[in-house]
Parts: C-alpha cells; structure tokens; sequence
C-alpha cells in the first residue's frame, strides 16, 4: 500500500528526516516509536504531503502511484487520512460541515450524525470546529472526521496523549474500526501507522510491526511489545548505541 | 410636518441652521451641493408590479417580493414612498407608513422626532431637517409579538441625486418584531448620495432586531445617523451587512441604554471592496442598572478599500457591562484596516468593559488542516472566510441567514 524509499525531509530548511525506507502492506498497523524530535510526526506529515515539510530526496508511492509532489487534498481524495496530535481550531466553521466535507459516500446527514453518537459528539456538531473543545473532545472530532472520510491508509500521531482513562477505550475501538480490525486477517485493507510515546493505546489496538526512530532514521525493527518492553526497560539511552 | 408646533419647528430649524456646514467628526467631507433632488414617483399597489430592475435590487438587498414571510413592507424610490402595507393577518399588530403622514397623525410624534439623533450634530443631519423627504415610520403596538420580518426598501433610481430619509421605530411596551431594512441602486446609479436618520426607540421589555443590508456602487456616499433609547428591560439588536463597493460610508450608530437591564447588540459583517471607504462603528452608553452590551465586527479588506471599525463602550453605570469584538482579515497588499476599540469607565468603578481586536491573516495551518480532509487550497481559504463572516451571529431567521450566506459565498468568489 505504502512505499517509501531513502526519503529526506526538511522543516524550515533543517533535515529531520535523513533516509527513511519503511514499507506497509495492506492490512498491516505500524507503531512508531521515538525519543522527542525524533522525526515520527515529521515522517506522518510528509506522507500526508503537508507543505512545510519539503521532501528534498527520495519518493513517496501509495498504491504504487508516486505522490511525493501531490498536495495533502489530492492525497486525501486517494485515500490517506490523519489524526493529528493537535489538530488547529478553526472559528465559524461547524464540525457538521466538516462531516459533510470529508463523508466519502456523498452528503448524508443520518451517517455524520450516527458517527457524531459513535464519538459521544452530537452536541458538538454545531459548534465550531475543535474550538473550546476539551484534550479528549479534540481525539473525537479527529476521528470523527476518520470515519467520515474511510482512508485506507490512517496516520494516527498519538491518539491516546491528554486522553483520560474513560475515553481511551471508546478512541481505541474506534481506531479498530478504522483499521478493519474486525475482519480477517487477509481481508483487511486499511492500513495504518501510530506514533506513540507511551504504549497505552496498544493495550486497545493490536499493531504488526514497530519502528524505532531516532535523529531521523529508523534504526530498529520488530515486534510493537517486544520493543516497547525494551524501551521501558532501558529507555532510548540504549536504541542509540544502534545508530 | 405641520403638527410639530411652532416653536419647536423654528428651534430645530435654527439648529439645522447652524449646522448646515458642520464637518462630520469622521469620514471624508461631501459637497452636498453637487447632488439634485429627484423628482416624485408614483407608487405601486403590489411590489410585484415595480420594474424587473427595481425588483431585482430590491431582492439583492434582502427584500422579499413575494412577501410571503414579512408582515410588512414600506418602499421608498428616490423621494417617493410608493408602497406601503401590512399583511391582513398582522394589521392589529403593527402600523406602516411615510414618516410625512405620521408625522401629521400623530402629534405626539414630536417627542420622537431628533431625540436619539442630534438635529445639529453634522450638516447631514441638518440637511435632513432642512430638506425633509419621507423616510418610515413604524409602530408595533404594546404586548405585540410581530412574529414575520417586516421590510423596509430604500432604493436609488437616478444618477447622481440625492436621498435623504428621517426614519422613526417604536416598539411599545412589551413588543417585538425583527425589521428588515435593504438599501440599493438601480444598476445605472453610479454615483449619488444617501442620507438616512433613523430613530429608534425600544420601550420597557420590547425588542427589536434590525437588519440592515447595504448594497450601494463605487461612486455612491453614504451617511446614516442613528440613534436607539431603550428602556427597562429592553433588548435592542442591529446587524448590519455590507457587500458591495462603496466610495465612503460612514456611520456611528449610538445606542443609549436609559433602562434597567436593557441591553444592545451590534454585529456586523463588512467586506471591502474596490476603493471603498468604509468607516463604520457602533457606541453603546450604558446608563441603565444591569445594562449590557456588546459589539461584534467581522472585515474583510480586498482590493484597494480602506476599513475602519469603530467600536465605543461608554458605562455611566456602576452595574453596566459589555465586550466589544473585532476581528479583520486583510486579503490584499494595498488594503487597510483600522481598529478602534474604546472602552469608557464614566464614573462606574465597578462596571466590567472588555474587548479583544484582531487583525491578521488565515492561519497556514487552518489552510493545510482543511486540505488534509480533501479541499483544496481555494477551497479551504473559501470555508475558512466563510466561517470567519459567520452568519450565525446575525440570530437571524433561517431563510434570511441562508440568504446572506448565499450573499457572501458570492462576493467572495467575485473579489478572489
């Protein structure tokens, strides 16, 4: 579904990102983890195509079409969403209107309204867009702009951060839902990529394959537990002897 | 006229005389004299029978023909009143007509006449006294509740004239109703001038929602004057909307909070266009125990035209509180806006004034947030300024929010 290959990004004319190759097949959850300023959230907003970050080498393919030079909408239409860790206010604009933006199948008010009661979002339909809306309500309207749009590929930078204990569990089985999580293995076809710091989610959300990223590169493979447990243990002091 | 009584007559004149060349305290200073009087107009006994032209105007300023919503309409063309009437169900309720026959029916309009509006305070204002042609007058009874808009048109035929109207509302007692007032030029008006008094007065627990919708031409001047006294418990609100290019409006609306827990609200939703010269503010004086009040702004500077949004806040009383909200968008390099927000603590220690003004661009990251859900760069600034003009603060009824939307989805996508 995903290919990218020996990719460089820069923000603001610094390198962050300096060669990343990570593949994903459909179906598969990647978990992303990373000391701070490591470039996770650099590397799901190059993918996103957001203009800052300014891929200055390597390609980016979704379904086998280059699109490391297509805007974020083009790549939205494609089928890439995001949640973003602090998504932007926006005054006057309705989280309604947003649902009807993003909703694949056409202007449906039963279906916005139904993922609105899904999300415990129906009294915020009318207000403005994220604006005054609580760590956990933030969470919400960013996935419930998800499954309003249906990507097939979904990049989640820590869903579970500000998030109190009662909503973890409602984002968590939202995400699965995202995921396909529900179906067979070999029939899943989203796909998607987390960043996380500290794990919680993955005690909701069952993940393939992690990665490790520091100073830009991926430097470590394996299983999402396997390198938690490590990193918990020992924290990232001993990832960087890796690089 | 004629039952103003004499002495009052000749002291406003004396006043209006005085005036007569009185530079405004703002905006640029109109040679009136440039400007001809038009010429008397027959009227019409359905406003479906006017000219297509003329009813397309009137419906770009938020006029309804069909007057299947209102309770009332009221048409000025140039000098002439030429429609006037309320619909059968609401004849108890409310009473429409020419300022120039009420004036003559009812002798106790005298204590209304220049009473929230100065008579010598610019040489508009006393062009008007002096000058005097038309204008309305309406009166919702006591305890009515005037649950259809009732629409006054103002409307410009000739190049290059004059209009000047003397406007009077009361709201008695315990009444309300929502007024919608639409300004606009015939498509061959490409300069000319309107000047509007309008006086209003919202009595003990009445209300009255205002809603003016201007829609005037790049050579075309234009000089309200407004004033609102309300009483206990009285709730005044005035939206305002202007759309279209101007050569210079400008207007200080005052509303004088006189009761106890009255309150007053201006909003408005102002797009520059062109080479307008738009000067608009809104002043509210809180005398009233518990009075509150609060002003909201939304501008946006396109082109060439020059925004300046005044906002004063004037408490004379200690339990008196109000905010005042600003907010402007330049979309052009040879654009201006100018903010003005006055806060007044007159002799009230303990009255609450606030404001927040803000002048800046479309966040970046609103834009790219917006395209990351599939709209594209046009698209998302199109949403994002949309959002920002937000109908929604107007209160007003749905079909006239959709209208105006509609209104501003329009203009934007003809100055972008």
């Amino acid at each position: 579904m995903l290919i990218i290959e020996d990719l460089y990004v820069e923000v603001g004319k610094v390198p962050i990102l300096k060669g990343i190759n990570l593949e994903i097949n459909d179906g598969e959850t990647h978990i992303l983890l990373g000391p701070n300023g490591g470039g996770k959230t650099t590397l799901l907003m190059s993918i996103m195509g957001l203009p800052r970050y300014k891929v200055t080498r390597g390609k980016i393919y979704f379904r086998g079409m280059d699109i490391t030079n297509l805007p974020p909408n083009e790549r939205a239409k494609m089928g890439i969403g995001i949640m973003f860790q602090k998504p932007p206010s926006i005054r006057g604009v309705k989280l309604y209107q947003i649902g009807e933006i993003t909703l694949k199948d056409g202007k449906d008010g039963d279906k916005i309204r139904s993922y609105a009661e899904v999300l415990n979002l129906t009294n915020h339909l009318d207000r403005d867009l994220n604006y005054g809306f609580s760590g956990g309500e933030l969470k919400r309207s960013e996935l419930f702009q998800l499954l309003c749009q249906k990507p097939e590929l979904i990049l989640l930078d820590e869903p579970e951060s500000g998030v109190d204990l009662d909503n973890i569990a409602l984002i968590g089985n939202v995400i699965n839902e995202l995921l396909n999580k529900e179906d067979k293995i070999k029939t899943r076809k989203s796909s998607g990529i987390i960043v996380t710091h500290t794990g919680y989610i993955l005690e909701y959300v069952n993940a393939d394959k992690g990665h490790v990223i520091i100073d830009g590169k991926i430097i470590c493979h394996g299983s999402p537990r396997d390198l938690f447990e490590e990193i918990r243990k020992y924290g990232y002091g001993r990832c960087v002897e890796c690089l | 006229m004629s039952v103003i009584n004499i002495s009052k007559k000749e002291e406003l004149r004396k006043l209006a005389e005085s005036a007569r060349d009185k530079k405004a305290l703002y905006g640029e200073d109109i040679n009136l004299s440039i400007f001809e009087e038009p010429e008397e107009k027959e009227s019409v006994d359905e406003l479906s029978k006017l000219p297509p032209e003329l009813q397309n105007i009137a419906v770009s300023s938020g006029i309804d023909i069909t007057e299947k919503d209102r309770a009332g309409s009221f048409l000025q063309l140039d000098h002439s009143v030429i429609y006037q009437k309320i619909q059968s169900a609401y004849k108890d309720q409310l009473e429409i007509m020419s300022i120039t026959d009420a004036l003559e029916r009812y002798p106790e309009l005298e204590e209304y006449w220049w009473k929230a509006v100065r008579v010598d305070q610019d040489k508009y204002t006393a062009y008007a006294e002096l000058h005097p042609v038309h204008g309305y007058f309406i009166r919702i009874f006591p305890g009515q509740k005037v649950d259809r808009a009732i629409q006054a048109c103002l409307l410009l035929e000739e190049n290059a004239k004059m209009q000047n109207v003397h406007n009077i509302v009361i709201v008695e007692e315990g009444a309300s109703a929502q007024l919608i007032t639409g300004c606009s030029l015939a498509p061959k008006v490409k300069e000319g001038i309107h000047i509007g008094i309008s006086e209003f007065y919202v009595k003990k627990g009445a209300k009255l929602v205002f809603t003016m919708i201007h829609n005037w031409a790049e050579g075309f001047y234009v000089r309200p004057r407004t004033g609102i006294i309300v009483e206990d418990n009285g709730i005044y609100i005035n939206n305002y909307v202007l759309l279209k290019p101007v050569k210079s409006i400008q207007s200080f609306p005052t509303a004088i909070l006189e009761g106890e827990n009255s309150k007053a609200v201006f909003n408005s939703l102002i797009y520059g266009l062109k080479d307008s010269v738009i000067d608009i503010g809104s002043r509210i004086i809180l005398r009233g125990k518990n009075s509150a009040g609060e002003a909201i702004s939304r501008a946006i500077v396109a082109d060439r035209s020059q925004i300046y949004a005044r906002g004063t806040l004037i408490a004379q009383n200690d339990d008196s509180k109000a905010h005042l909200d600003c907010r402007g968008i330049l979309f052009s390099n040879e654009g201006l806006m100018y903010a003005i927000p006055e806060l007044i603590a007159d002799k009230s220690p303990k009255s609450i004034l606030s404001h927040e003004a803000a002048i800046g661009p479309i966040a970046e990251e609103e834009i790219e947030y917006l395209m990351t859900r599939g709209l594209s760069k046009d698209e998302a600034v199109s949403l994002i300024t949309q959002g920002f003009m937000d109908v929604k603060i107007l209160g007003l009824p749905k079909h006239l929010e959709d209208y105006i939307r509609r209104m501003i989805e329009l203009t934007q996508k003809e100055s972008m």
